[in-house]
């Protein structure tokens, strides 16, 4: 078997999902494809699964760790849907199972090809497969969301389009072949360093429109805030990371070729800016699906920071990477059971959570302390360890800006979830909460706690693995 | 043959203009299918002798970008019956005056960037970053969806120009970018659109104001 199976399983589920008119059994069959597609992963960790010809699928520690998280995001939106969906009936009918099952294909594309050309192909198909998600309210705001969306990655692919021309361009004119083969720009002997420079400002600016940093960020509050819940823990917990991948890929290639220094102040200032701005505007969120989605920002910006910044701050960033996106994925399905009791977005209609869900209230105020950092939850160590970075590449002031911008998004979080959790009658009956409903988001928790109560020696190799292949070292 | 590749480059940035100055729909969409038959032309004037390769991606371009979309567009205003002004955010002088500050950079940027081969002319980098810049100058000073999808296309066209630079050397890059704008432009935009017009009873974009801090 090679690793195409991990492609071909999502597609053959969406394959018969399409065929399939019964929605009881469409739901069987993502959840089956959701849940072999992790099975085939963990036999490609173990070295059973070949590199394909077709597409020019390899497996490497980087883009393995992020389908990982892809992978196991996807199979708790999975589970979260057959729940959601019995409560809020989607309108899409097949086309959601469809496109769910077509993104997971695309997201597998994007993380496991070594061609820059490929990827970009199924990084356009990832944003093709999850538009008609966010559109499935089918109402105003919904095509309103989705409009944004549509245009500005459709901008960001075609800039990063031209990046990719741009990449092939700085391996010379002399040679007769430019390759866009991620193995063998690695391996190149000389790349032109104007060339690349441009190639690396349009593809950082094409791929991070849909990564979301600020200031192409304009799309995505609209667009996880207007989806579905489970849709916006999709596209929170792993479309923002495969994006990211794509970045990742062009920082590979930088430091290969000794180039990479000349991105990190690149990457910290978009890094920081994003923070900035996401801090500042959650001070004035009254709608708790666009908080968690300007969060998102924030953490995305977490990630660029600790990437640029290199050392230990990239391993820390990659272990972000997995914790904070667990928990905004856990938070997303918990807004989901609040927007189901409350039919309400606003924050100032909510009150009394943990009486009226206590499970869900529980996990959102858990979700919460984990996300800002609280130990013993992973994103304690993995922003402590970017911090450190901070400090042993000699830049205590990035150090101090991004404790500032943590300490305001921590601020302006914690009053709005306190003010939903606690208050509200005292009479007030518990509702049922069923079960589909709460596994996923506690497990999730339980996985970003059980990162950051031990990190297995595996894993922790991974993680250093990858990051050698930016610039980092283990902290 | 540089002399042709030259004029067709010029031409190219002569519809930018079109479009820039357009205050009817119709028009901006018979500038962007003009510029789409001479992006069909310019792989012919560029690589010369002519092989299989570049006939088939000036057929193909010609048919997407030249007939098939902008055909697309026009259809889709008659369905939507979209009134024909294009109601611009920037009135046509101004819009204008931008187009010539783009074609400026443009060539500033054209000459800091070192040279791609002996027979690819300058001017084609210029052309592109050009076409570019006004593609996304339509796309953000127009109101209406459909002016939009235009400025989209011509944002995708001055890629496509930088594309042709490289397209004998490696297979496959333009083609995926003229696939995109099939995608994009048609199967999305234009399904969106039709949503769009049903919901709001307008193709106005600005009316999508409801999401906001």
């Amino acid at each position: 078997m090679n690793l195409l199976a991990l492609i071909l399983v999502p597609l053959g589920g969406a394959l018969a999902a399409a065929l399939d008119p019964l929605r009881a059994r469409r739901q069987v069959w993502l959840v089956l494809g959701a849940g072999a597609h992790l099975i085939l992963l963990s036999l490609a960790w173990s070295g059973h699964l070949s590199g394909s010809r077709l597409l020019w699928l390899s497996f490497d520690p980087l883009g393995g760790l992020v389908l990982t998280l892809v992978s196991v995001v996807f199979f708790a939106v999975a589970i979260y849907s057959v729940g959601y969906f019995r409560r809020e009936a989607p309108r899409g009918a097949r086309v959601f199972e469809v496109c769910l099952l077509g993104f997971l294909a695309s997201a597998s594309v994007v993380c496991l090809t070594d061609d820059f050309g490929v990827m970009w192909v199924a990084m356009e198909a990832t944003t093709l497969a999850t538009a008609p998600l966010i559109y499935d309210p089918h109402d105003r705001r919904s095509i309103e969301a989705v409009w944004k969306y549509l245009l500005l990655c459709s901008v960001g692919i075609a800039l990063a389009l031209l990046g990719t021309f741009m990449l092939a361009m700085a391996q010379g004119v002399s040679v007769a072949a430019p390759s866009l083969s991620r193995s063998a720009l690695l391996h190149a002997p000389v790349l032109h360093a104007v060339w690349f420079k441009a190639a690396f400002v349009f593809l950082f600016v094409g791929y991070g429109t849909k990564v979301g940093l600020v200031p192409m960020h304009t799309w995505l509050p609209d667009a996880h805030g207007e989806a579905p819940s489970p849709i916006s823990a999709l596209l929170s917990g792993a479309l923002l990371n495969c994006a990211f991948l794509a970045i990742l890929r062009v920082v590979q290639v930088a430091h290969a070729c000794g180039q990479d220094r000349l991105l990190a102040p690149v990457l910290v200032g978009f890094g920081l800016a994003s923070m900035l701005v996401a801090a500042a505007l959650l001070l004035r969120q009254r709608n708790y699906k666009r908080m968690l989605a300007y969060s998102s920002v924030e953490h995305m910006g977490i990630l660029a920071v600790g990437c640029g910044l290199g050392q230990a701050a990239t391993f820390g960033a990659l272990l972000h990477m997995l914790g904070s996106s667990l928990c905004k994925a856990s938070l997303f399905f918990v807004a989901g059971n609040v927007l189901i009791e409350y039919r309400s977005k606003r924050i100032d209609d909510v009150s009394g959570l943990v009486r009226r869900l206590p499970v869900s209230g529980t996990l959102l105020v858990l979700g919460f302390l984990a996300l800002s950092g609280a130990p013993p939850f992973a994103p304690f160590l993995s922003e402590l360890a970017i911090l450190r970075g901070a400090v042993q590449t000699g830049q205590p002031w990035v150090a101090a800006a991004f404790v500032v911008l943590q300490i305001i998004a921590f601020i302006a979080l914690a009053t709005r979830i306190v003010a939903m959790a606690q208050g509200g009658p005292e009479t007030v009956k518990r509702r049922n909460e069923p079960a589909w409903l709460l596994l996923p988001p506690a497990g999730l928790l339980v996985l970003v706690l059980a990162l950051g109560v031990y990190l297995a020696a595996p894993l922790q190799q991974v993680l250093a693995a990858a990051a050698a292949t930016l610039g980092g070292s283990a902290p | 043959m540089a002399h042709l590749t030259d004029t067709l480059l010029l031409l190219v940035l002569l519809t930018n203009f079109a479009d820039l100055a357009a205050s009817r729909l119709t028009f901006n969409i018979r500038a962007a299918a003009a510029q789409g038959i001479l992006l069909g032309l310019l792989p012919l004037a560029i690589h010369q002798p002519w092989s299989g390769h570049s006939l088939g991606i000036a057929i193909g371009t010609v048919a997407v970008k030249g007939v098939l979309l902008p055909s697309f567009l026009m259809w889709a205003m008659r369905e939507a019956t979209v009134r024909r002004e294009v109601e611009p955010s920037l009135g046509p002088l101004s819009s204008i005056t931008a187009g010539v500050f783009a074609v400026g950079l443009a060539q500033a940027l054209s000459t800091y960037l070192p040279q791609i081969s002996a027979n690819v002319p300058q001017l084609l980098v210029a052309t592109s970053f050009a076409t570019l810049m006004i593609g996304f100058i339509v796309l953000t000073t127009r109101r209406k969806a459909m002016s939009q999808v235009v400025g989209y296309l011509l944002l995708e066209n001055g890629v496509y120009v930088f594309g042709l630079a490289l397209s004998a050397r490696v297979p496959l890059l333009v083609e995926m970018g003229v696939l995109l704008d099939l995608v994009v432009g048609v199967f999305i935009m234009g399904l969106v659109v039709f949503h769009m017009n049903r919901e709001l009873e307008s193709l106005d974009s600005a009316r999508l104001t409801e999401l906001r801090d």
